[in-house]
């Protein structure tokens, strides 16, 4: 099954069980969505639950915030990334913060879907990472997972709690091929290890997960050890436990992140673990990101801009060489 | 309207423009914080058009004390709000702009302007699709049309035939800009008249308000699309507590001022409904009193216990989720 339609699946299952749950965003309905992630929905559950938005995206988070209060259960679109900047004051002052200013007194059971990232070749306005914003806002939960199974998992769950969930995907996951255990249950909130290894812990989420597990043969090779990779799946909140257990075990940290390195997600890896486990560490942490500027439309340029596996074999091996493995 | 009712109108604002001079005067007394926007003056407005929205969803702005208490809320639950108190109807942890009530169907103060809107919006299709009749009202200023979200909800609203009422109260100011110098002319509802049908009343008149809300309400009732409202107001104070109103000359606000929705609503009581002058005493005796007794709960009620800083923020906190 492909990543966007263990996507499709998810939200097909809570329509089909659930009436309160609607879809709305900008072209998800009679279009199948711009990645095609509802195709197909409309014909199963109509316009009035598949709703067809005005490119209005304050809107579109603002009337599912609307949606929530009245009882309904919304799943929001926005088309990509860039384009939530338009919602963000529905997103950060509205639904992160309704339930606290009103003392506890509504859930907004709202998941705002999007996908983000360098993808090819989109330019400036259409390739970049907010997970760092959004995971900064206390009232949000943002999860960004890069497996098939988990992605069916947890955008079912997401949908399913009373409370906000900011989905992000990463627009070269949607065609990648995986396995779903339709039985499993798994907590998207528990960070998933990827591989199991001994000397390094490699942090990393969405497509830089799989970037990181293209590298590894090389890296493991040329430094000669096993590395441990982790899967974060949620951003916020952290699973802090399962990184501390890696850590305590291998005493070394790399985070992989596509967004930009300056204020980066990563920053909260890294600054946690100086904070709470420094004397587990036997070497400075290593950050991997994107470079701090907008991103190209020409391809080299782009690929320049971001982490790719080749040059995240060379950082962790150039890394890993100075700092005694 | 009725007899009744019209006294009961009265007596919600008498009783809001007490509730607001307290509010002022321990505000000066330091007892009260933050923002506080006054709706002294307005009182027509808020009390009339929220009776008339006897049933269905109200969303508001952050000038909102007077249309919480006229929804039912305790006065004392809305002056402990102001005072921080957590017996409060937000425990504290709103404020005078936050007041919510989910059980009145009243989802309160929104600090944004015009970010309400966009909610109700979504309010109103969940109420259609739900079947539910009552219909939703947003109550929002002038300075909330010149916004983006305004416009789209406009839009949406009326490309969805929402049962959804636009409540426009028209004080001609956006803090101290006047809204001609800003908007091309005086009365919004020109904004709202390609989308669906508007109406203009005198937002000092609490019988023409409650009349207009009244129609607007079964209009919407009928499946038809939206409504728009735009009452024209006049507030007697700054736009919040920290604004001196030196933007406005004497002459404009005695002007203002002679157009009074209480003294207006007392000489109808008494001229048309054939109201005792006893029966007004006793009532604006009685606002005073709850008030007195709003002050004196929100006074001795205790601060929030600390830990509340962490609760009321996840349905299932974060905490819990990661075990």
């Amino acid at each position: 099954m492909l990543y966007r339609e263990a996507l499709n699946r998810a939200i097909d299952e809570v329509m089909a069980s659930d009436e309160s749950v609607v879809v709305l965003g900008e072209d998800v309905g009679l279009y199948g969505g711009s990645y095609r992630v509802t195709e197909g929905l409309v014909a199963k559950y109509g316009e009035e639950r598949l709703i067809d938005t005005p490119i209005a995206e304050l809107s579109i988070v603002g009337n599912a915030m609307g949606m929530a209060i009245g009882g309904l259960r919304p799943v929001a679109e926005i088309m990509t990334a860039n384009f939530s900047l338009l919602a963000f004051d529905q997103i950060i002052n509205h639904l992160a913060k309704f339930r606290y200013m009103s003392a506890g007194k509504t859930a907004i059971p709202v998941v705002v879907r999007f996908p983000q990232g360098v993808s090819r070749q989109l330019a400036a306005q259409h390739s970049e990472s907010y997970e760092q914003m959004l995971s900064a806002v206390p009232g949000l939960m943002v999860l960004a997972v890069n497996d098939v199974n988990y992605a069916y998992h947890a955008l079912k769950k997401a949908i399913l709690m009373d409370d906000p969930v900011i989905f992000i995907e990463h627009e070269l996951l949607y065609n990648k091929e995986g396995e779903v255990d339709f039985d499993a249950d798994l907590d998207p909130f528990k960070a998933r290890i990827a591989k199991t290894g001994e000397k390094i812990t490699i942090v990393s989420y969405l497509k830089m997960v799989d970037d990181v597990m293209e590298a590894l043969p090389e890296i493991e090779e040329k430094l000669n050890c096993s590395c441990e990779v982790i899967d974060l799946c949620s951003l916020n909140p952290i699973d802090h436990d399962t990184l501390a257990e890696s850590l305590k075990k291998t005493g070394r940290l790399v985070v992989v992140e596509e967004d930009h390195k300056t204020g980066g997600y990563g920053t909260q890896i890294v600054s946690w673990a100086a904070e709470e486990l420094f004397y587990a560490l036997d070497a400075p942490p290593l950050r991997i990101a994107g470079e701090d500027v907008p991103i190209p439309y020409n391809r080299t340029l782009e690929l320049a801009s971001i982490p790719t596996p080749d040059k995240i074999a060379e950082r962790v091996i150039r890394w890993g060489k100075n700092n005694g493995l | 309207m009725n007899k009744l009712l019209a006294e009961d109108i009265y007596y919600l604002m008498v009783l809001g423009r007490a509730f607001e001079y307290a509010a002022k005067e321990h505000y000066l007394q330091g007892e009260i914080s933050g923002f506080l926007h006054l709706d002294i003056g307005q009182e027509a407005f808020s009390v009339a058009a929220v009776k008339a929205f006897a049933k269905g969803d109200i969303f508001s702005t952050y000038r909102e004390h007077v249309i919480a208490i006229a929804r039912g809320i305790e006065p004392g639950a809305v002056m402990a709000e102001l005072f921080g108190k957590s017996t409060g109807i937000s425990k504290g942890k709103g404020g005078s702009m936050h007041l919510t009530d989910l059980s009145r169907f009243f989802y309160g103060g929104d600090a944004i302007v015009g970010g309400q809107i966009p909610t109700a919006v979504g309010c109103a299709y969940a109420r259609k699709y739900q079947g539910r009749e009552d219909g939703v009202m947003v109550v929002f200023g002038d300075g909330a049309t010149n916004g983006g979200a305004f416009f789209e909800s406009l839009n949406i609203a009326s490309a969805q035939k929402l049962p959804l009422l636009f409540l426009c109260e028209n004080n001609q100011y956006a803090i101290g800009t006047k809204i001609t110098r800003v908007a091309p002319f005086l009365h919004q509802a020109k904004k709202a008249e390609p989308y669906m049908p508007v109406y203009e009343v005198d937002g000092m008149d609490a019988t023409a308000v409650y009349a207009v809300v009244k129609e607007a309400q079964s209009r919407i009732q009928q499946g038809h699309g939206p409504i728009f409202v735009e009452a024209m107001t006049c507030r007697y104070e700054g736009h919040s507590i920290s604004d001196a109103n030196s933007y406005r000359s004497a002459q404009e606000m005695k002007l203002c001022k002679e157009k009074d929705p209480i003294e207006r609503m007392k000489k109808e009581l008494l001229e048309s409904w054939m109201a005792e002058p006893q029966l007004l005493a006793s009532l604006e005796k009685r606002a005073q009193e709850t008030v007195d007794q709003a002050v004196a709960f929100a006074t001795q009620s205790p601060e929030p216990k600390p830990e509340e800083l962490y609760t009321d923020i996840f349905c299932k906190e974060c905490a819990n989720v990661v075990s």
